[in-house]
């Protein structure tokens, strides 16, 4: 991990190539994360990537409701070189959540952006292959998100068949 | 919502229907075949859309989901002293690494200290898990090459180690040992007889193994050279552990960024050269061996000392003190009921499991349950890479580099 002035100098570095990239950082518990744009998230881990964190150890989605703007991306970067970590996050409001991917960087989020897409409902834009992951094709609803009921699956018997939303007409 | 066939067709429009040349103006016929989701060879409730010119593999597609249970989504209605069970079970065949990624998350953002005795009792569990799982790997991937006899062998010396988790935690698997804090009981009286016998025949059964594959011409035929990747995409598309070292690169986070009292011990990295299949079975039977070293070390040098940490907000009283204390009870009281609250903040835990890198995301928002957890599961992300593996090779090479993956569909689902 970078400490907190690290942190600081890295989110310096990346405001010099485009203000208005990062919005913000946070360093909490030896953990270093960065707030970006969502429109300038490829610049961003393009730019880390260039200060050698070019593995993508992780990529998850989180809801933060209450608070506002409510999805997050999470993008958990790795120096193996150095052995350091980085988190870049973004956070976008659920009305239309619509991030560039990382599939470009990173060819191996591509199965975690679906997954994102399948839980959270975030759309990946420029994504080779947006569908669900995990949930059935046809599943209407993202069940990761914190207003998404548990339990709301319907057992299905034959008299309540018809109302299946995976039943094809 | 209405779906007719087009739409399907649109849904997997990735896949490469395009024909191939095969000169003098002809084309060859690709036929998409596809395999499972029920299929012994797979692993696991796996599908793969193959598309086939002759025996050749042009274009393949995972489809995953079938045992999706949602235990991400479950984990965030339990208390976190309730959410180690259902961690377990994602990766069926490494729960301990499961239980070990999660309370370290926790324990990082409740800032508790793990006892050394806790620390060490966890990395003896954690490595006996590895050679159980890398048993299991080793005995079904010679059932999918077509030796059954590897299959009994492996399960003889992983029913020698369950017989030890069901010591020192009353359950052979899912076994709830690793607590926020510690674990939860010390290991029994008679365990560490039992283990040092296993740890003195482990290799010997190993070199066994070895005897039976490594000097079969058809298994060497069937691995060397098969499918080989190389580190460079094996780092693009995200692969860790013994994948990526059978391709050369010694990464391995217990040597990297060690946890748990890793850096106490002394082992080795094995590695590989070209990453064909021959490598990725070499890495793994090789990791037996060092396991079996870190486990010896580890339990000469256990330090004397409590099994989890003391403070009784995180942790447990002891049984006893129940009778006597007040407090105790109170304690006792709270913790089974409501939990214990973590303060607000967000925590990535990565270990070194036996598949890869293996995190734990946690978010807490302050309350006695998770907001958010997600488990980075190396299968998900390795199975990515099976299709640039097996691209251009014949179908029962395909089969062959599926089980040197070593996906476990519980892990990649979740």
């Amino acid at each position: 991990m970078p400490d907190a002035t690290g942190l600081e100098l890295t989110a310096h570095e990346l405001r010099d190539h485009s203000a208005e990239s990062i919005l913000g950082t946070d360093f909490q518990r030896g953990r270093a994360v960065l707030l970006a744009a969502p429109d300038h998230i490829t610049d961003v881990l393009a730019a880390l990537m260039g200060k050698g964190y070019t593995f993508l150890a992780s990529l998850h989605g989180v809801d933060y409701y209450p608070e506002e703007p409510r999805l997050g991306v999470l993008y958990e970067l790795l120096d193996m070189h150095e052995v350091d970590r980085i988190t870049v996050k973004i956070r976008v409001g659920i009305d239309d959540p619509r991030v560039p991917t990382a599939t470009g960087l990173f060819p191996g989020a591509e199965f975690p952006e679906r997954e994102v897409y399948d839980m959270f409902g975030v759309v990946f834009d420029g994504h080779p292959d947006l569908r669900r992951i995990l949930m059935p094709e046809d599943f209407e609803g993202f069940p990761q998100r914190r207003d998404f009921p548990v339990g709301g699956e319907p057992v299905l018997f034959t008299f309540n068949e018809e109302q299946s939303y995976g039943k094809w007409q | 919502m209405a779906l007719d066939t087009a739409d399907y067709r649109k849904r997997e429009e990735s896949i490469t229907y395009a024909a191939e040349t095969a000169g003098q103006g002809q084309t060859h016929e690709l036929l998409t075949l596809n395999i499972g989701p029920h299929h012994p060879a797979t692993h696991g409730v796996l599908r793969l859309l193959a598309t086939l010119e002759g025996e050749v593999v042009r274009d393949i597609k995972p489809i995953i989901g079938y045992v999706h249970t949602g235990i991400e989504k479950t984990a965030e209605q339990k208390s976190y002293w309730k959410v180690i069970p259902v961690i377990e079970r994602m990766d069926y065949l490494s729960y301990y690494f499961n239980a070990m990624a999660f309370c370290g998350a926790v324990e990082t953002l409740v800032d508790v200290e793990v006892p050394p005795r806790a620390q060490y009792l966890r990395v003896i569990h954690l490595e006996l898990n590895r050679i159980m799982s890398h048993l299991v790997w080793l005995g079904t991937s010679a059932l999918d090459l077509g030796a059954i006899s590897m299959f009994w062998y492996c399960f003889r010396e992983r029913e020698t180690i369950l017989d030890l988790f069901e010591m020192s935690s009353g359950q052979r698997m899912h076994t709830r040992y690793f607590q926020v804090g510690g674990v939860i009981e010390d290991i029994p009286r008679g365990f560490a007889t039992k283990l040092r016998k296993f740890l003195a025949d482990m290799p010997t059964r190993a070199d066994q193994y070895a005897d039976l594959l490594e000097k079969n011409q058809i298994v060497l035929e069937r691995l060397r050279g098969i499918c080989p990747l190389d580190e460079e995409t094996l780092l693009k598309i995200g692969v860790t552990g013994p994948l990526l070292r059978a391709a050369g690169n010694p990464w391995d986070l217990r040597k990297a960024a060690p946890y748990s009292s890793y850096d106490k011990f002394e082992f080795k990295i094995p590695v590989g050269t070209v990453g064909d299949n021959y490598d990725r079975y070499r890495v793994r039977h090789a990791e037996i061996y060092e396991s079996v070293k870190i486990i010896s070390q580890a339990l000469e040098g256990l330090p004397e000392g409590p099994y989890i940490t003391p403070d009784r907000k995180i942790a447990l009283p002891p049984r006893h003190e129940l009778a006597t204390s007040m407090e105790a009870l109170i304690h006792h009281f709270k913790l089974v009921t409501e939990g214990f609250r973590v303060p607000a903040g967000e925590a990535y835990y990565p270990i070194e499991g036996p598949r890869g890198e293996l995190g734990c995301f946690v978010r807490a928002d302050g309350s006695a349950k998770p907001a958010r957890v997600h488990m980075r599961d190396p299968s998900f992300v390795h199975l990515q890479a099976l299709e640039p593996m097996v691209k251009g090779a014949y179908i029962a090479d395909l089969i062959a580099t599926l089980a040197m993956l070593d996906p476990i569909l519980g892990g990649i689902d979740r």
